[in-house]
């Protein structure tokens, strides 16, 4: 179109600065992403050695690592996880198989949802309240469930998603074969979508790993090395946090490798899924 | 099979070949389920469906333990500061004197200045991945967008305190003191300590925090626009902007603002990143260089040391007016986001 009007030169110079602006927009997020890894890298990997795995956290300005945050970590994460899966995936097996008619089910939906946004430090009072104050001491149990709470929600989404991509006429098929409604969900609709029901259990471990404010007044912290989930228990975030904190620099620096591994450790986990599942959750 | 057909004969209809083959079935000695079996396996499916619904009831049942614990853990200060609480500045855990004003000042302004800045980048990071990228970079660059929100907030702090906010305080304070600092009655918000912290660098880093969020429903929300609309504005000749801004914006609206308001539900109640950079000062002051706190920086540094009763109630109270705001903010976006997909739903 041969056009030289000044409307229509106004019209293509608008959309050229939109256009770079949106470009820009990517920049600037892509920028910050990269900056904060390279920052991590940084700071975080000259802290990285065999000692940070196998050392407890030490007293300011003495050799250590960070084995105790990690165990401790490894043992709130697991059992938050092992804890929230059945659940998560019953509740998302209601809403996927069940969840036809009756008010339950679009009520779960909703509510869910708005769990998965919900602020983790609330999650972190009301465990407070319930657990560790009638308990009178905080501990990796109160810990991990918090976890479980912030947990539950991510597998309940993803179990549903997931269960809604098998197509009906497999449940058809194994209905017509005479299977009881229990064992087409679990043996044939389950099995199906078995890859991304686990998609979603590594996403909500991925979710939880990082979680530091529910745990700053459950599980607290613990100086030494203890598997005792009864008591106050290490946790890298709650670590890195203390230790960034803090005036030293031994303790500076475990932070920033503390971060590392978390970061890291999340962040892969993240891409293989998303890579793995990228249309469907 | 086909030995049954023969038996049958070659002129029977197809109803009776239907009667024949049920007979035969039962003729093979096809056990018939025993009726205790059909019994226990009935009994079996409504076990296994009570049960599901048992845990998807529970979601439910997280709720309300959340909301009435909080309600009880926070009805002694509750009882005490009356509806005052949420407006009185007073935070003085010697005298046991408690009011919510510093606290909820601090995450409304944050949580404002996040979603000031987040929503035209975000807006900017959608139009970019659905209407310019190459397919070839849309997966891989919506991963890695998606991957900012999958930093843990913890990492945000640290790189916000110890990275961002010494260069925010060299290069970036300084400029916007001299420029918008001079605007009148706006300028004195510009104006302060250059230090870095407080609540503009929390609110900046807030909003690079909710910016994957708020892109990813946008451009979720982009894609569901029909493709006709968009082409048949193409084929009058419009600019990619134009039809952006007249036609894919107007048709995803309800979306769009359900998107913002997903951001600020996560803005409200980030904690760590926060807690690092907003310099936990118990004051509001006209400035936004000044140290502040916010509800969940409050919690998260008093929660595990308060000594009072009275205190540890105004700090649930606190958390549960967080909770009750998310709450809200929140099944907004759901139910906006919801209508959406209903419009999505009679299009077809």
């Amino acid at each position: 179109m041969i056009d030289s009007s000044a409307l229509y030169r106004k019209r293509a110079r608008t959309n050229r600065i939109a256009l770079v602006l949106s470009m820009v927009a990517m920049g600037v997020g892509m920028g910050f992403l990269a900056w904060i890894l390279i920052v991590l890298l940084y700071k975080g990997v000259g802290a990285l050695s065999l000692s940070l795995f196998v050392q407890p956290t030490p007293a300011p300005g003495s050799e250590g690592g960070l084995s105790n945050a990690i165990i401790g970590s490894a043992m709130m994460v697991g059992a938050a996880t092992f804890i929230a899966t059945p659940i998560g995936i019953l509740a998302g097996i209601y809403l996927s198989e069940y969840g036809r008619k009756g008010w339950l089910a679009p009520a779960t939906r909703f509510i869910n949802d708005i769990l998965l946004s919900a602020p983790s430090i609330v999650i972190g009072v009301f465990i407070y309240t319930v657990y560790v104050a009638q308990v009178q001491h905080f501990s990796g149990w109160a810990g991990s469930l918090a976890l479980t709470l912030i947990a539950i929600p991510v597998v309940v989404r993803t179990t549903e998603n997931m269960l809604n991509l098998v197509p009906a006429s497999l449940r058809e098929a194994a209905a017509a074969l005479g299977a009881p409604r229990w064992k087409v969900v679990l043996h044939v609709v389950l099995r199906a979508a078995k890859a991304g029901v686990l998609t979603g259990i590594l996403l909500a471990l991925a979710r939880v790993s990082g979680e530091t404010a529910p745990l700053l007044f459950t599980a607290l912290n613990n100086q030494f090395t203890s598997v005792d989930l009864n008591a106050p228990m290490a946790n890298l975030p709650v670590v890195i946090f203390q230790f960034a904190m803090s005036p030293y620099e031994n303790w500076n620096s475990l932070a920033w490798g503390g971060a590392v591994i978390i970061t890291f450790g999340v962040l892969c986990l993240n891409i293989v899924v998303r890579t793995l599942f990228r249309k469907k959750i | 099979m086909s030995s049954h057909s023969s038996v049958l004969g070659a002129g029977s209809a197809s109803a009776g070949g239907v009667s024949g083959l049920a007979e035969s079935v039962s003729g093979v000695k096809q056990p018939e389920p025993p009726k205790d079996r059909m019994r226990a396996q009935r009994f079996q499916d409504a076990l296994f469906h009570q049960l599901t619904r048992f845990f998807a009831f529970s979601v439910l049942a997280i709720l309300a333990a959340i909301l009435g614990s909080l309600l009880y853990g926070a009805w002694p200060a509750i009882k005490e500061f009356g509806f005052g609480f949420p407006f009185s500045s007073e935070w003085n855990p010697v005298t046991d004197k408690f009011g919510g004003l510093i606290s909820v000042y601090g995450t409304l302004s944050t949580s404002v200045i996040a979603l000031v800045v987040a929503i035209p980048v975000s807006f900017g990071i959608a139009v970019f991945l659905t209407e310019l990228c190459p397919p070839a970079l849309r997966s891989p660059l919506g991963i890695a967008v998606e991957l900012l929100a999958a930093v843990p907030s913890i990492i945000y702090g640290m790189w916000g305190l110890f990275v961002f906010a010494p260069l925010f305080a060299d290069y970036v304070q300084p400029a916007l003191s001299m420029t918008l600092g001079n605007i009148p009655f706006l300028g004195s918000l510009f104006q302060g300590p250059k230090n870095g912290i407080g609540i503009l660098s929390a609110g900046l880093i807030l909003a690079v925090m909710v910016i994957p969020f708020i892109a990813s429903v946008m451009r979720d929300v982009f894609e569901v626009v029909p493709g006709i609309l968009k082409e048949s504005a193409y084929g009058l000749g419009a600019t990619t902007w134009e039809v952006v801004w007249n036609v894919v914006l107007p048709y995803t609206r309800v979306g769009v603002i359900g998107g913002v308001m997903l951001g600020l539900g996560r803005a409200l109640g980030e904690t760590m990143a926060v807690t690092f950079v907003i310099g936990n000062a118990h004051r509001i002051s006209p400035s936004l260089y000044e140290a502040g706190n916010s509800i969940a920086s409050t919690l998260a540094n008093e929660f595990a040391e308060a000594a009072s009763d009275l205190h540890v109630a105004s700090l649930i109270e606190l958390g549960l007016i967080l909770f009750f705001v998310t709450f809200v903010v929140l099944a907004l976006s759901k139910l906006l986001l919801m209508r959406l997909g209903r419009m999505e739903g009679e299009k077809t």
